[in-house]
């Protein structure tokens, strides 16, 4: 144990993900040692990122404004909306330039052994989006293991009564794999080999 | 296949050992304790990346260090290949194929096929349902490495519906309504695994059979008997592919010819368990046994496949009038997934009740009998050894003719066996490409085994002979 706020920042440290408490001590005692400036400057923007960053009120990505790039940008097709667990995706599937519609990030897959069901993802929200009839298809860019293919069966039966075409990445991503770490080229090919869900 | 190096690093007892190994049988004897079987134990965990003694990899690495490393160089096909596997528990391993690295460890499997004889193996006969399925999925691993991707998504599946049927139960047993709504779609895809696992299994256990019951009969025969030294592996010498019941001819006087084209077996695995099906009278519907050959002795082994539910029954393959014999009659994938999705609906109540999955191939048994009595429970100790061996042995048979023939490692068996045991499974496994042997009394090891000798002693191995 170290003294008052030394122990505070650690503990601190300590909840992020994937920080053990020899990490939290190892980044702690760097913070001690740095240039008031750059630690200064860490701060601030730790608090201007809970200021500044919000969810896109329509896909749910993170954004600087009421909507995400995506969204705001008129060129992108509105036909077309891409359904993946988390704002990283998003940012994997950007760097493949093959998707030019827009987005529904779920904030997660169904996983009963983390506690999460359909209500804990904005699914409500993607059917929302669907009732107007503007969006035609919806890719379904879940992770390629259990809980994404399971959250992609899911979606399909919910969604597949509004008859629009619903397709899924083609394989070629490894099964058991998370979207964020397949390289560009195979994420690309399974975007432009995505085949057709069967509800 | 054969291994030509092995090299540890931090494995088990040895800080840093290296070992060249040629073809043929090589034997390790030494005192208790000296680490003979660390040796086997290592070679095969670069073929299955899991221990034949521990489920965890922690005991592996030498105590006090961080990680072990084992090195192994094999030739295939007069091919050689470089595996290296560093072993970090509580981290996933890391591996590397001639150098580089590959995606996850799990791609090594199949590279390197080994069949490893051990005396764990009791537990194959006497142990739980359990030890005979992971008997079963090891060795769909080893003859196609995608199983073990399919054994893990059904295992990821099974755990997740599992949890989601007992938060449910719980929430109802508390007076709500408990979420259920994504449980058809866990259904689906429990069911998608689970066939496959299953289907595979079937076939596996049919492909298996006939060589069990040779190689059940090559070990146990009475002194005497002319060893049938082709019953195992005999294919491989007349060319891959030898019809089964020629090379159970060798070794059965009334062959298991029939069995392997009989329409009746699988629809003798198909009755519910508990039903008549169990014992002797379960062939009667279609007036055939499941997998027993007619006419033969009461100290045959035999086998039949448990499933945790009714299996559909297949349709009766053309051409029966002595005609030749379509071999695939088990029902078809179609079939199997209607008949799961019927049986969990049927006990879907049952499983919200207890909060666990009830059907699938994690519920199945291979049942084992000699005679009509089932294996487990009823056979002697030395029947229950010369079962277990016969299931290696058939392995070893079944790889071989799939052409890839393993490397048997025999890690202290002939200690537990009897002298005609012993000699009749020194006879079987001698023509193997290679063969590693381990015994602490080296006068226990028949003389057929003859071939390279070293004594291991405090962690040091030395060449003896
Ligand atoms: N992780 C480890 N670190 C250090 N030593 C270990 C480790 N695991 C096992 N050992 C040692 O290795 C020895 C066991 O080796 P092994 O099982 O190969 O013996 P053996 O020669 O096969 O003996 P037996 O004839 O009794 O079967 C034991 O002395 C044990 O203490
Ligand atoms: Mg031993
Ligand atoms: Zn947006």
């Amino acid at each position: 144990m170290y003294e008052g706020v030394v122990q505070d920042l650690i503990d601190e440290l300590g909840l992020l993900p994937g920080i053990g408490p020899k990490s939290a001590q190892r980044i702690a005692f760097h913070i001690l040692a740095a240039d008031p400036a750059d630690v200064r400057r860490l701060a601030h923007v730790l608090i201007e990122v809970k200021d500044k960053v919000r969810f896109c009120r329509i896909c749910f990505n993170v954004a600087q404004e009421e909507t995400c790039r995506v969204c705001a940008d008129p060129r992108r097709d509105q036909a077309l909306i891409c359904v993946v667990e988390e704002p990283k995706d998003v940012v994997a599937i950007e760097r493949t330039r093959e998707f030019r519609g827009r987005y529904h990030v779920l904030g997660g897959a169904i996983n009963p052994i983390g506690g999460v069901g359909p209500d804990n993802l904005r699914i409500r929200e993607l059917v929302a989006r669907l009732a107007d009839g503007t969006v035609t298809e919806l890719i379904l860019a879940t992770d390629p293991n259990t809980e994404g293919e399971v959250t992609a069966s899911y979606l399909a039966r919910q969604i597949g009564p509004m008859g629009l075409r619903i397709t899924r990445l083609a394989s070629g991503l490894p099964m058991g794999g998370d979207l964020e770490w397949a390289d560009e080229v195979t994420l690309g090919r399974a975007f432009s080999g995505r085949r057709v869900v069967e509800a | 296949m054969h291994v030509t190096h092995l090299s540890l690093t931090d494995f088990r007892s040895y800080p840093a050992l290296e070992l060249v190994l040629e073809p043929g049988v090589t034997t390790f004897t030494g005192a208790n304790g000296q680490g003979k079987t660390n040796l086997v134990e290592a070679v095969g965990y670069v073929s299955t990346l899991a221990s034949h003694r521990v489920a965890s990899d922690a005991p592996l690495v030498r105590a006090g260090a961080a990680r072990a490393v084992v090195r192994s160089r094999i030739v295939r096909d007069d091919r050689a290949a470089l595996i290296e596997l560093e072993i970090v528990p509580g981290k996933a391993n890391r591996a590397r194929l001639n150098r580089s690295a590959v995606g996850r460890p799990r791609d090594i499997l199949g590279i390197l096929a080994t069949v490893l004889f051990a005396p764990e193996d009791l537990a194959l006969v006497k142990g739980d349902p359990g030890e005979r399925r992971r008997f079963l999925d090891d060795l769909l691993v080893a003859r196609a490495p995608r199983f073990a991707a399919v054994r893990a998504d059904y295992e990821r599946v099974l755990k997740q519906r599992s949890m989601l049927l007992k938060t449910a139960g719980a929430a109802r047993r508390g007076g709500g309504a408990g979420d259920l709504r994504t449980l058809d779609v866990w259904d689906g895809h429990l069911v998608q695994h689970g066939v496959e696992l299953l289907a595979a299994r079937l076939d596996l256990v049919e492909a298996l059979r006939p060589r069990v019951t040779a190689a059940y009969a090559a070990v146990a025969a009475e002194p005497g008997t002319p060893v049938a030294g082709t019953a195992v592996a005999g294919a491989a010498d007349s060319g891959a592919g030898g019809p089964d019941s020629e090379t159970a001819d060798s070794a059965v006087p009334a062959p298991v010819a029939g069995a392997p084209s009989d329409p009746g077996r699988v629809a003798a695995a198909a009755s519910p368990p508990g039903s008549a099906a169990n014992g002797s009278a379960n062939g009667s519907a279609n007036g055939s046994t499941d997998g027993r050959p007619p006419g033969v002795g009461p100290s045959v082994a035999g086998m039949t496949y448990r499933c945790s539910f009714p299996l559909p029954v297949p349709p009766r393959p053309a051409g029966e009038a002595g005609g030749p014999v379509p071999d695939a009659v088990r029902p078809s994938a179609e079939a199997l997934a209607e008949a799961m999705f019927a049986e969990l609906a049927r006990v879907r109540k049952q499983e919200i009740d207890r909060g666990v999955t009830l059907v699938g191939p994690h519920r199945d048994d291979l049942e084992l009998r000699i005679g009509e009595l089932p294996a487990r429970g009823y056979a002697s100790h030395g029947e229950s050894w010369s079962y277990a061996l016969a299931l290696r042995l058939a392995s070893f048979g079944l790889l071989t003719d799939d052409g890839r023939e393993p490397v048997l490692l025999l890690d202290d068996v002939f200690a537990e066996l009897d002298g005609s045991r012993r000699d009749r499974l020194a006879e079987l496994v001698a023509p193997a490409e290679q063969v590693l042997v381990t015994a602490a009394v080296e006068a226990d090891v028949p003389a057929a085994l003859a071939g390279a000798h070293y004594r291991v002693a405090g962690g040091t191995v030395t060449r003896a002979g």
